[in-house]
């Protein structure tokens, strides 16, 4: 019995039945047409029934069954050799890391704030800019015959908050959720990245916005996708499985999922999990070329990779292998399906890796060559600006995304069932969100941080986005001990 | 306590600037009694003045202001310099016994020039050469601070009020056509002749006033470049900055205060579309000298002086004229001790910089 939610209900209960159509998970069902029952153990508590349920009737708890208290092995650890024990497979999971070990960073740094020597600033009275250029720079600067400044800065991105959409693939996630980005995205000056699945036909009017990802299956990718697109992606890895590939089920390669990634329908994809053509970064140097090719040097191209303990020269390496920009994910990025062990166990914290690799870039000379995105792990706009105080340009968000879109975290995404209509195909349920809400909801998400950025940015005097990038003097760290905070670069609260 | 450069010390000043555009040679007296007259803007723990055409018999001459803590770092020093330089002249700045200034160092002067064959093997050109050897010096030889080493020009700089400075330094007995002065007001208890201003790299000094917020992103880019922040002062990030923007970089005085006092986006989307790209062109390459937070700034160069304010004219700056002389300081009544009738007194808006330079010199800016 591998059953970790009890489904209740009390006595407000009209038998409206509306609980039960929601649930896509078969856990609650209707007898004899007008009668509930639960099977608990197919609960994920998503909390879409409680969220539905008119008279506030319904809650999900966890089981308190428990098996016997043992200090080292938990209930978990029992259930899952169980269920593996069961079945003889891989235990699959999604959305980020559950590794409740690992501290979460960004909690243990403070910020600063303006007091007599130097004065704050109201964002409400004065400009306080947060728009971002990401992309190379030249070494130096050109003039032409009359001395006048030639503008030789390559291709580059421009968005007018330092905060963008992370990269879910068409399959893994609706089309309705694609269209919720893109048009979020639009209103928002900034960008949306299409995963690895293509880019839907529908979607090309807002190129503009619009970021394509080339992985290692390059599913969906063709010469109009890499220019229907203000930047293109190349994905060695993410977060949440740094080292493997992809697999997403033939159950889900359908209709437009199977045109739009151009693979048969019924037929798993699976993206292998390196590039096999990428098997050294000489290797990534000509793909890099490559895309600029095909796209005629308009582009930037970003390289995406896991934070894994190399970062540093990784990093390094991907600067000047030809790659504008580069995004770095953390151990707590999210997926919509991933081996648990490797989502858990693999991977290091954003925080460390950002610091790494803005420091070694630093280092070298070449931060300001390339420029930094960071993701894994961003619930909220002080993790942004922690995460640029710390070195990164801009940041990138999926799992909050998804969350203002009606995502619980329930972790479920791998079964293909998401009642919020998120990461799925099912027609009854991908209807379950319409894109123009869901836009609405991203775009209110996205000003909501942009503004308490500004006010924070305002609190420490600091009135340009820019002037706070590796800025880590406006951090400090509290229960962090001496190698934390000299890998951070920050000093202890203070200090 | 911690001295400067291992702790960060913020400071609120009083700033002040002459520059007579004729080229007339005038004495530190004129910028002393200036700043004088904002004695309630320094608290006693620094101050400091820049002089430009101050040693004409030795213009073509690197000077060396070098500040020692021991005759050992002096004899190591000078050794140092022998191996690297020609030394044309060397001597003690003669200074004045008051009792308002204490704890004093030892303070010398080199006129030197590069040693030819040096210069040639090591691949660089003579100010290049200097700045790396200078820099050198004060890193790595215990007790040895250089102070300035521009041609024709110098820093004097101490612990005390700036008036209390230039007594000590005999300031009326130079002469010059440029001259910044300072008055610190820092939160913490310095004790260091080295952390007061002006700051100095070559023929490039700069008098601040003002807290920067962008302090550290300033600093960890401009040291990206080869340059070390030590007193980890506003200041020499400022100085390396505007080294880095115009010596190395190529761009006009002007051009680097678009970059470090840059307008608004939306001060930039109403310029002609020249102005337009040429603006965000600065921005976008050089964000990382984009400076924010309360600054007002006196640059002095070779034949030239620059005045500038943060984007919001956070801090006070006050320019005045009369016929070729121009003025600068934190407040008028600086400016009306010195010159009781300007015929032009103004208030330069917060990121405009005034660039003023001798008559004849190329005013491209």
């Amino acid at each position: 019995m591998n059953r970790r939610y009890r489904i209740r209900k009390d006595d407000s209960c009209i038998s409206c039945l509306r609980c039960a159509r929601e649930c896509s998970f078969g856990a609650i069902e209707i007898n004899n047409g007008n009668t509930l029952s639960f099977k608990h153990d197919k609960c994920v508590d998503c909390q879409r029934c409680v969220s539905f349920c008119p008279t506030g009737a319904i809650y999900i708890t966890e089981d308190e069954n428990r098996f016997r208290t043992n200090s080292v092995f938990s209930d978990n650890d029992i259930k899952e050799i169980l269920l593996q024990a069961e079945t003889g497979g891989v235990l699959l999971s999604s959305m980020g890391a559950a590794g409740s070990n690992v501290p979460i960073y960004f909690d243990k740094l403070l910020l600063n704030a303006s007091q007599v020597t130097n004065p704050s600033i109201d964002p409400l009275r004065e400009p306080m800019e947060t728009a971002v250029f990401l992309g190379q720079r030249p070494e130096g600067i050109e003039r032409d015959k009359d001395g006048s400044l030639i503008d030789n800065l390559p291709p580059h991105l421009e968005l007018k908050t330092p905060i963008m959409f992370s990269a879910m693939s068409y399959g893994a996630i609706s089309l309705n959720v694609h269209k919720a980005l893109a048009m979020a995205a639009e209103t928002l000056g900034t960008y949306w990245n299409t995963g690895e699945g293509g880019l839907h036909g529908s979607l090309y009017p807002y190129k503009k916005n619009t970021i394509v990802q080339v992985a290692s299956g390059r599913f969906g990718v063709h010469e109009t996708y890499l220019n229907t697109a203000s930047a293109i992606e190349i994905k060695i890895g993410q977060g949440a499985k740094p080292g493997i590939g992809g697999h997403l089920t033939g159950k889900k390669i359908i209709g437009d999922v199977s045109k739009t990634r151009m693979v048969p329908e019924g037929l798993d994809a699976i993206s292998p999990a390196p590039h096999h053509d990428i098997y050294s970064i000489e290797d990534l140097a000509q793909l890099v070329m490559s895309i600029k090719e095909a796209t005629d040097y308009k582009k930037p191209v970003i390289v995406k990779v896991a934070a894994v303990h190399n970062i540093a020269p990784i990093a390094s390496g991907i600067a000047r292998s030809g790659a504008d920009i580069i995004s770095i994910d953390g151990y707590r990025g999210g997926t919509g399906a991933a081996p648990k062990r490797i989502r858990d166990n693999v991977g290091i914290p954003i925080e460390f890796a950002l610091a790494a690799v803005d420091q070694r870039l630093r280092e070298e000379r070449i931060r300001d060559r390339v420029s930094i995105i960071a993701s894994g792990g961003i619930r909220n706009s002080a993790d942004a600006i922690k995460a640029i105080a710390i070195g990164a340009d801009a940041v990138s968000i999926g799992t909050a995304a998804l969350c203002a879109l009606g995502c619980h975290i329930c972790a479920s995404c791998h079964t293909g069932k998401c009642a919020w209509g998120l990461a799925t195909q099912d027609p009854e349920l991908t209807k379950r969100l319409d894109p123009e809400k869901g836009a609405e909801k991203l775009v209110n998400l996205v000003n909501a941080w942009t503004r308490e950025m500004k006010e924070i940015m305002g609190g420490m005097g600091i009135n340009s986005i820019e002037a706070l990038r590796g800025n880590r003097s406006a951090l400090r760290g509290v229960d962090l001990n001496v190698k934390e905070l000299e890998i951070l670069g920050i000093k202890y609260a203070g200090e | 306590m911690k001295r400067e450069g291992e702790v960060r010390i913020s400071s609120g000043c009083a700033i002040s600037g002459i520059f007579c555009r004729d080229g007339k040679r005038i004495s530190g007296e004129a910028i002393r009694k200036s700043i004088a007259v904002m004695h309630n803007r320094s608290n006693g723990l620094g101050g400091g003045f820049a002089g430009y055409g101050i040693y004409p018999q030795y213009k073509d001459y690197y000077a060396l202001h070098i500040f020692y803590d021991s005759q050992y770092a002096r004899e190591e020093t000078e050794r140092f310099l022998d191996k690297r330089f020609d030394i044309i002249n060397l001597s003690k700045i003669p200074t004045r016994q008051i009792p308002q200034i204490s704890d004093v160092p030892l303070i010398w002067r080199y006129f030197v020039s590069p040693l030819p064959h040096l210069l040639q093997d090591s691949q660089l050109d003579e100010d290049e050469y200097t700045a790396r050897t200078t820099i050198a010096i004060s890193d790595t030889i215990n007790g040895a601070y250089v102070v300035s080493c521009g041609k024709d020009m110098g820093v004097f700089k101490a612990v005390g009020y700036p008036e209390d400075v230039a007594k000590f330094y005999r300031l009326e007995e130079y002469e010059g056509y440029s001259w910044t002065a300072h008055g610190r007001y820092p939160t913490n208890t310095p004790g260091w002749w080295a952390g007061s201003h002006p700051f100095s790299l070559l023929d490039l000094s700069v008098v601040h006033n003002g807290e920067i917020s962008s302090y550290d992103a300033n600093r960890r880019s401009v040291e990206m470049y080869g340059y070390s922040c030590n007193l980890l002062t506003d200041t020499e990030v400022i100085t390396y900055i505007l080294d880095y923007l115009t010596r190395k970089q190529g761009l006009s005085m002007k051009e680097s205060s678009e970059v470090i006092a840059a307008p608004f986006w939306t001060t930039i989307a109403i310029k002609s579309e020249k102005e337009h790209i040429r603006l965000s062109y600065l921005r976008k390459m050089f964000s990382s000298f984009l400076i924010t937070g309360p600054f007002s700034i006196l640059v002095g160069f070779k034949d030239g002086m620059m005045a500038l304010n943060d984007r919001l004219k956070l801090r006070s700056l006050v320019a005045a004229e009369k016929g070729r002389t121009v003025y600068f300081a934190s407040e008028e009544a600086a400016i009306r001790a010195i010159e009781e009738n300007p015929e032009r007194i103004w208030a330069p808006r917060g990121g405009e910089a005034v660039i003023v330079k001798l008559d004849g010199e190329k005013t491209n800016e």
